[in-house]
């Protein structure tokens, strides 16, 4: 049940990384808020930016990349200018992440049992005893059988999937706040896909914590999001809820991603499924207004200018020189 | 260019040593053997007894440093470059062979280079050269008989890749012999790793007769091996260092010269790697 | 894990074997051994007596594997210039030599592991050149010459180290030093190398995103993962010095195996100097025997397959 407590509150993220064939405008401009108990997932295609958006959220970023922002907030807590103490105080503790590789998130000469205590016992000061019995109550929150068992065996020893578990319980350890997902179940089998999903969906209910979900898949999207935010080329192209962005897609690209999707009753069997022609722009230097202009089948001079951002409430947002009523008026 | 100052400064040093050991003979102000029994032990230029009639002193036997350091260079340079051929050979047909037939001729090459390194090199070493006298070619075909196993290591490792590669298979299916694809394919594809660890191993190999030189089981007196300079002048250190010093701040000049071009080489044929 | 044991064992039998032979071998390396003990200038009544004495005039099969046989037992043969048992004479020096073997290795891990570690983490940075630097001229140093410097120093200018034998610890400090240096930075190139890559491993970030401590990070997470190579190489490493031990333990007047090698090589005591040859080969064989082990055993994926 989505609260109105705001968890994170990110306004105008910026992220560069310094290569040596010029600096990379990773992500430019963005803003994130996800309240307590809601799902937001942001989703686009391989290189847009979302994973280092949730990177930088964690303050893992690489040391060639430099962040900005104007609000960085957490919980009501400034973290833009927070020192490295705070935030490692913070990691693993009141806001966790999780990764897309479960076989080698894990570090293969430790025991499960160790990995899913030491974190604990770091931020909470914990014996070893109440850690593990706490290890024990996750693993089996998450589904996972003979769990005391479990503690004393080596990554290598566990299927993908399990392992993918694992790395959930490992996250919900100190009881986050906030849960960032990278694409957790990317790299693992369709069926344990749902699994892992319906894990996540229900964990989040139980437990309410925030949840802001990577993917690429929409399908990933639909089963799980409360609001999505679609990124491209590093902008947030158009954003709302779940709902909206399905049945009433306003940007030419969430359009274009959407009419890539086989639906079933409303495709025509042998039928040609959408495509995006064209690829996506360099993100070395300056880009004037849309980034999405080359590939856009309504792209107009004004493209290249400063993109207004059109709203309809109750939250769905797109920056677009069109608007809702697809013609290209005055921006409000 | 910035990049890759390892192979300009230490191709740089090793060219000026093989500059002053070919042309030690003019370089020289005096003959390095005679000896002047009246002018021994002169300091070196940079002391208040020194002269420039012996820019680098005297030893203890009057016989002047300077000339004597440009011949030991000679010396010096010719055990790398012979060691480094003669082991090269052994190693690199070893290790190709096993690299490229694999099977039961890379388990033998295997079983010799584990069993040559559970040898210790410098007592074996050692050994031969008392038993059948030292000089500067027994001392040069001991290390070279010795010292190929990194060799064949390497060059194993380095003929098995390339021997995936496409284009022997090509040559292969072409009807090309074996002897044909080994020279003309895969030899010129594991050149680079060869000419690396070729300039590793005459670095070792001159480090290794200087220590057996020293030991007096190496090249002979009166011959100016820097290694043998060092333990002649032994006695002498405590009041004439520099004795001991110039012939081994030599040798480290040139051993540091060798390995930075070896390092500059391997940077240069396998680029954005480095050390 | 027991399989890869045996396995490894066979291996090492055999490799043993060959180098038996090889060590005995040594003495036929001058032509006619008989001739070498004799001496020079030795009548022929001399040196046929000798050759009577010794067993020179059997078949050489026949000498192998008396020798063998007799070494398996535990005879090790008389010094000829010692004029004592060759096994006594070995094993009072052999402590010596371990000893210094193992403060030079544990020398260069004290340097290497945190220069190593710096490198890595500061990669491309000035610590990174400097710790290389420190790597390329330490490589370039002949061992013996470094020895003679550090005397100098320490011995006779600040006479705060003893020159020559075994008595006290301080006696093995220099030796330890000059020993350990020259295998110093190739383990801080391998740990170097080891932590780039592991530091980049996925499951770093994952302690880093459990908000762990860097110190943790560093060294429970990436350094146990990194160091497995070099426990392999310390193995090996240890059998090197101690057969490189000869220059250095004959400078420092060190009563240990290399400067018996080297008094027994230059009076042609050759019992001694084969099995030396024979020990020394034999040590390292176990203890690569035991690297491999240990790497096998530091992974839990082959541990506990």
């Amino acid at each position: 049940m989505v609260t109105d407590e705001l968890v994170l509150d990110v306004q105008g993220l910026t992220v560069d990384i310094a290569t040596p064939r010029g600096t990379l405008h990773v992500v430019r401009d963005i803003s994130i808020r996800v309240k307590r108990g809601e799902t937001l997932c942001i989703v686009g295609e391989s290189g847009c930016g979302k994973s280092i958006t949730s990177l930088s959220m964690m303050g893992l970023l690489p040391k060639t990349a430099t962040r900005h922002s104007r609000v960085f907030e957490f919980l009501g807590e400034d973290l833009a200018h927070a020192s490295k103490q705070r935030i490692n105080d913070l990691r693993g503790n009141r806001m966790a992440m999780i990764f897309q590789e479960p076989m080698t998130a894990l570090n293969p000469a430790y025991t499960i049992g160790d990995q899913l205590t030491e974190h604990y016992r770091h931020h909470r000061k914990a014996t070893a005893e109440d850690a593990r019995l706490r290890a024990v109550e996750l693993l089996e929150k998450v589904g996972i059988a003979s769990a005391a068992e479990r503690l004393g065996q080596y990554p290598h020893q566990l299927s993908g999937g399990l392992r993918q578990r694992v790395m959930i319980a490992m996250a919900l350890m100190c009881g986050p706040e906030l849960l960032i997902a990278d694409e957790p179940s990317t790299a693992l089998d369709v069926t344990i896909q749902a699994q892992i999903l319906r894990l996540l969906a229900d964990l989040q209910a139980e437990l309410g914590i925030a949840m802001v979900l990577i993917t690429h898949d929409l399908g990933v999207v639909a089963r799980i999001a409360d609001r999505v935010a679609v990124m491209y080329a590093g902008q947030i192209v158009e954003e709302g809820t779940a709902e909206d962005i399905f049945a009433a897609p306003q940007h030419p690209y969430t359009r274009g991603l959407i009419s890539c999707i086989p639906i079933p009753g409303k495709t025509i069997p042998g039928g040609r499924l959408g495509t995006i022609p064209g690829v996506v722009p360099s993100l070395i230097g300056d880009m004037k207004g849309c980034a999405f202009k080359d590939r856009c089948e309504h792209a107009q001079a004004r493209c290249s200018e400063t993109i207004p951002l059109h709203q309809t409430p109750p939250g769905q947002q797109w920056r677009c020189v069109m608007n809702e009523l697809n013609q290209t008026g005055a921006g409000q | 260019m910035k990049k890759n100052m390892a192979l300009y400064v230490g191709c740089g040093l090793l060219l000026f040593i093989v500059f002053c050991a070919i042309f030690a003979p003019w370089l020289s102000p005096h003959d390095p053997y005679v000896q002047d029994l009246t002018n021994r032990t002169v300091p070196p230029i940079w002391y208040e007894a020194g002269t420039w009639a012996h820019p680098l002193g005297t030893d203890q036997l009057g016989r002047d440093y300077l000339s004597r350091l440009l011949f030991g260079a000679r010396i010096s340079l010719l055990i790398g470059l012979s060691v480094a051929l003669i082991s090269g050979l052994i190693g690199t047909t070893m290790g190709m062979l096993a690299g490229y037939f694999g099977g039961r001729i890379d388990m033998f090459v295997s079983f010799m280079v584990t069993t040559r390194l559970s040898m210790p090199v410098i007592l074996v070493a050692l050994a031969t050269v008392a038993l059948v006298g030292g000089s500067l070619w027994v001392v040069i075909m001991v290390l070279g008989l010795l010292k190929w196993d990194r060799f064949a290591v390497v060059m194993r490792s380095a003929t098995q890749q390339v021997r995936a590669m496409e284009y022997v298979s090509a040559a292969q299916s072409a009807g090309a012999s074996t002897l044909r694809i080994m020279l003309t394919e895969v030899l010129p594809n594991v050149l680079p790793h060869l000419i690396v660890i070729a300039t590793l191993e005459a670095a070792s190999a001159i480090l290794l007769e200087a220590a057996l030189s020293f030991l007096g089981l190496g090249v002979q007196p009166p011959l100016p091996s820097w290694g043998l300079m060092i333990s002649e002048a032994k006695a002498y250190m405590f009041f004439s260092f520099w004795l001991i010093a110039i012939p081994g701040s030599a040798l480290a000049l040139l051993i540091f010269s060798i390995n930075l071009a070896g390092d500059g080489l391997h940077q240069f044929f396998t680029p954005g790697e480095r050390a | 894990m027991l399989a890869y044991i045996t396995k490894r064992l066979g291996l090492a039998v055999l490799v043993a074997l060959t180098v038996s032979i090889l060590a005995f071998m040594l003495l036929y390396l001058s032509g006619d051994p008989a001739l070498a003990i004799a001496g020079e200038g030795a009548r022929q009544a001399d040196i046929d007596m000798v050759r009577k004495t010794y067993g020179f005039d059997q078949p050489i099969i026949v000498q192998f594997g008396n020798w063998l046989l007799k070494i398996v037992q535990g005879d090790l043969g008389q010094s000829i210039y010692f004029k004592t048992d060759v096994g006594k004479l070995i094993f009072t020096k052999l402590e010596t030599t371990l000893l210094l073997a193992i403060y030079a290795l544990a020398f260069a891990l004290v340097i290497s592991v945190p220069l190593g570690v710096l490198a890595a983490i500061y990669k491309n940075s000035w610590i990174d050149r400097l710790c290389l630097a420190v790597a390329v001229v330490g490589q370039a140093m002949p061992n013996f010459f470094f020895a003679l410097i550090l005397i100098m120093l320490f011995s006779i200018t600040w006479r705060m180290l003893p020159v020559s034998g075994s008595d006290t610890w301080q006696h093995f400090v220099m030796p330890a030093i000059t020993l350990g240096y020259y295998a110093a930075p190739a383990f801080m190139r391998l740990i170097r190398a080891g932590m780039i890559e592991v530091l980049s491993a996925d499951y770093i970030r994952t302690a880093r995103a459990k908000g762990l401590p860097t110190r943790s990070v560093i060294f429970k997470h990436a350094l146990r993962n990194a160091i497995v190579p070099v426990v392999a190489l310390a193995a090996v490493q240890l059998g090197f010095l101690l057969g490189g031990s000869v220059v250095i333990e004959t400078i420092f007047a060190l009563d240990g195996l290399g400067y018996l090698a080297y008094q027994s090589i230059t009076h042609k005591d050759f019992p001694v100097t084969q099995v030396i040859v024979l020990l020394l080969s034999v040590i390292y064989i176990l203890l690569t025997l035991a690297s491999d082990i240990a790497n096998a055993w530091l992974d839990p994926r082959i541990r506990v397959a």
